[in-house]
């Protein structure tokens, strides 16, 4: 039996001894906090313009996590790249020759994976939060006031689920070319579609993103009706990603290598 | 030890692998040959593991691979020379590799000494050449000291010296008891590096004996028998003289006779007792290659037919070297390939390939018909007009065999070769 601390070494070795692990991971910060800022210091300015009735809807602390709707998807590409490019280069033979016990395997990898993308998740979220807030001066929020604290924890949680969810679609799909052509159109067009038309909102909520989202809100939209909280949201992701991952360990586990 | 028991494999309607029963024991390189196509690369999947079998079981030391407790350290294995992620340096793809199974870093650098890439250890994987690649999946196999190894095609994309270091380091893995089995289609190499053969076709097992066993059992060391061209009554009157006496005669298209069944001195007193003279009477030996056509002539899956050119035709005929009468007809013939990769089997101990010019056709009167008359006709393979000469000896007596090779029997290989075998059409 391969022991588990082994195979989180050598994952260890083999994301660390790749580009892509350091420019998708610096996408997704780069990309998540400046556009963060940019839509704060957007929100800032037009502040003054806006309708005292939006204004009460402000969600300060849900606004600097705009740009997660963007940086997310370099999260995505990172957990597809993590797992396919074992298929893609065929090192998977290599590896489960080496590793026969293919759940250990798989969850030792999605772990080492997972630690780095949620390491990285927190750096973004908080960095994303103090950039915001200091973009939005006066109407800033502080991590002291009620539910925000849990927002920026929520983003670094969210934007690393995403990941690890990606990881699972992309160990069912192997090749990575079908997981992002699968994973990208999803996240950056249907789920949102599904979400603001009203005809299927009533779905588009349960989306993992949809819901995982609901976690980097303090103020809820006005006129909200979504059946379930903050963490309530989160959780249906957590349920979406969970099924992925099983999906990719019972197919792995099958399948013939 | 490695043991297949009844290993079968079915993809859809396909059967890669049927009922293969065969043991590779320690001490002795084991080579494993086929065709293309034949379930070679399927069958050492499964034996690692990463195949399951349809039916039947294969297993290390008694075990089946995926419970062989921390397996590196006891099977090592080179499937893909190509599976490694170009980004990432054959040191670290090493060390990935190693502390899989807790084999120290030291042991990397080992390794890489011992394949011969310390210089490019630290270099993207994705620049190296295939034999580069091959040494770097022959490091990851030894990596953990294992005693049973398994090598899928090693010697591709090495250059000689490299095909020399990895037969010396094959033999000599098999000299320290441990269990090499290496799974190639170069017959050649296989004659050098292994002393036991396990040969599938079409998933099958075709034989399963030592190296010294496959030869002498598939093939038949034979005797050509050449007579003056300038005289071609006396080759078909020795034809039929050798075919009375039990031997069986096969005409080449040199104008040679390939006798098996009669030794030399035999042949010899024959030709005396008829008044016939004999410019040549030289023994020859089967090669492992000659065997092995020999033994998958039947299961051979990908066999190239002659190239036509039928429809470039327009534009060849323009240009073409030959005469503007015969086209059509000179085509195929002149320019027709190779009938498949083992198609033009190499007879080490036949001189006379059609390509190349017969010594003996430099006789004088016997030049034209040489020169003008056989060589394109031997040009589409089935250099001797049959497609097997071996396991279809002509009758005895060679009574349809003028002196110029039959007429009938030109046409013949072509077709041959263009139909497809009975057993491909499955």
């Amino acid at each position: 039996m391969a022991a588990v601390s082994q195979v989180l070494k050598s994952e260890w070795t083999k994301i660390r001894s790749v580009r892509s692990t350091v420019w998708t991971l610096g996408v997704a910060l780069v990309v998540t906090v400046a556009l963060g800022v940019l839509i704060c210091l957007l929100a800032s300015n037009d502040f003054g313009s806006t309708a005292s009735r939006d204004r009460a809807g402000f969600d300060p602390a849900g606004t600097s996590f705009a740009g997660m709707g963007l940086g997310q998807l370099a999260m995505i590409v990172f957990g597809v790249l993590v797992v396919s490019n074992e298929y893609s280069t065929g090192m998977i033979r290599t590896s489960l020759a080496a590793v026969p016990q293919r759940g250990t395997f798989l969850f030792c990898k999605i772990a080492v994976a997972a630690l780095l993308a949620l390491v990285v998740s927190f750096v973004t979220a908080f960095l994303t939060f103090f950039a915001g807030q200091a973009m939005l001066g006066t109407h800033a929020a502080s991590l002291g006031d009620p539910g925000v604290l849990r927002a920026v924890v929520g983003a670094g949680l969210y934007m690393t689920v995403i990941g690890v969810f990606a990881m699972g679609v992309a160990a069912m799909l192997r090749s990575p070319m079908l997981a992002l052509g699968t994973l990208m159109p999803f996240f950056f067009l249907i789920s949102s579609i599904l979400g603001n038309v009203s005809a299927t909102r009533k779905i588009g909520r349960y989306l993992p993103d949809q819901a995982g989202a609901r976690i980097m809100q303090v103020v809820p939209p006005s006129g909200d009706d979504v059946p379930y909280g903050p963490w309530g949201g989160f959780g249906i992701m957590l349920a979406w990603t969970a099924a992925a991952l099983l999906g990719g360990y019972l197919l792995l586990k099958r399948r013939d290598a | 030890m490695i043991e297949a028991v009844g290993l079968t494999k079915r993809y859809g309607a396909k059967t890669a692998v049927h009922n293969l029963s065969f043991r590779v024991r320690p001490g002795t390189v084991t080579g494993f040959l086929g065709p293309n196509g034949s379930g070679k690369s399927t069958t050492m999947r499964m034996i690692l593991g990463l195949d399951t079998p349809t039916s039947g079981r294969v297993t290390i030391g008694g075990i089946p691979f995926r419970k062989v407790p921390n397996a590196p350290r006891h099977v090592g294995a080179l499937l893909d020379a190509k599976a490694v992620h170009g980004g990432r340096s054959a040191r670290q793809h090493l060390l990935s590799l190693a502390q899989l199974s807790g084999i120290p870093a030291r042991r990397v650098d080992e390794v890489l000494g011992v394949v011969g890439l310390q210089e490019v250890a630290r270099k993207r994987s994705s620049g190296f050449s295939l034999g580069m690649g091959q040494r770097l999946g022959i490091a990851a196999a030894l990596l953990g000291d294992p005693q049973v190894l398994l090598f899928d095609e090693p010697v591709n994309g090495l250059d000689p010296e490299g095909i020399l270091w990895v037969r010396n380091l094959m033999k000599q893995l098999a000299a320290e008891g441990r269990t090499v089995f290496v799974s190639s289609h170069l017959m050649s190499e296989m004659a050098l590096t292994a002393e036991h053969l396990i040969v599938i076709g079409r998933g099958q097992l075709l034989a399963d004996m030592s190296v010294k066993d496959f030869i002498s059992a598939n093939s038949a060391d034979f005797a050509r028998v050449r007579t003056p061209d300038t005289e071609p009554e006396l080759r078909e009157k020795l034809g039929t003289l050798l075919g009375e006496a039990g031997a069986q005669v096969v005409p080449e298209p040199d104008g040679a006779l390939r006798v098996t069944g009669l030794p030399l001195p035999r042949i010899s007193d024959l030709a005396h007792g008829a008044d016939i003279r004999l410019w040549e009477l030289s023994p020859h030996q089967a090669s492992l290659e000659e065997a092995y056509m020999q033994l998958t002539q039947g299961v051979v899956d990908y066999r190239s037919t002659a190239d036509q050119r039928a429809g470039l035709q327009q534009q060849a005929a323009a240009p073409a070297p030959q005469g503007p009468g015969v086209p059509g007809q000179q085509h195929p013939q002149g320019y027709a390939p190779q009938p498949g990769p083992y198609g033009q089997p190499a007879h080490p101990g036949q001189p006379a390939h059609p390509g190349q010019p017969n010594p003996y056709a430099q006789a004088p009167g016997g030049a034209p018909v040489q020169g003008y008359g056989y060589p394109p006709a031997a040009g589409p393979g089935a250099p001797y007009g049959q497609p097997n000469p071996y396991a279809q000896p002509q009758p005895g007596p060679q009574a349809g065999a003028p002196a110029p090779m039959p007429p009938a029997a030109q046409p013949a290989a072509p077709a041959d070769i263009s139909t497809p075998h009975p057993e491909d059409a499955r």
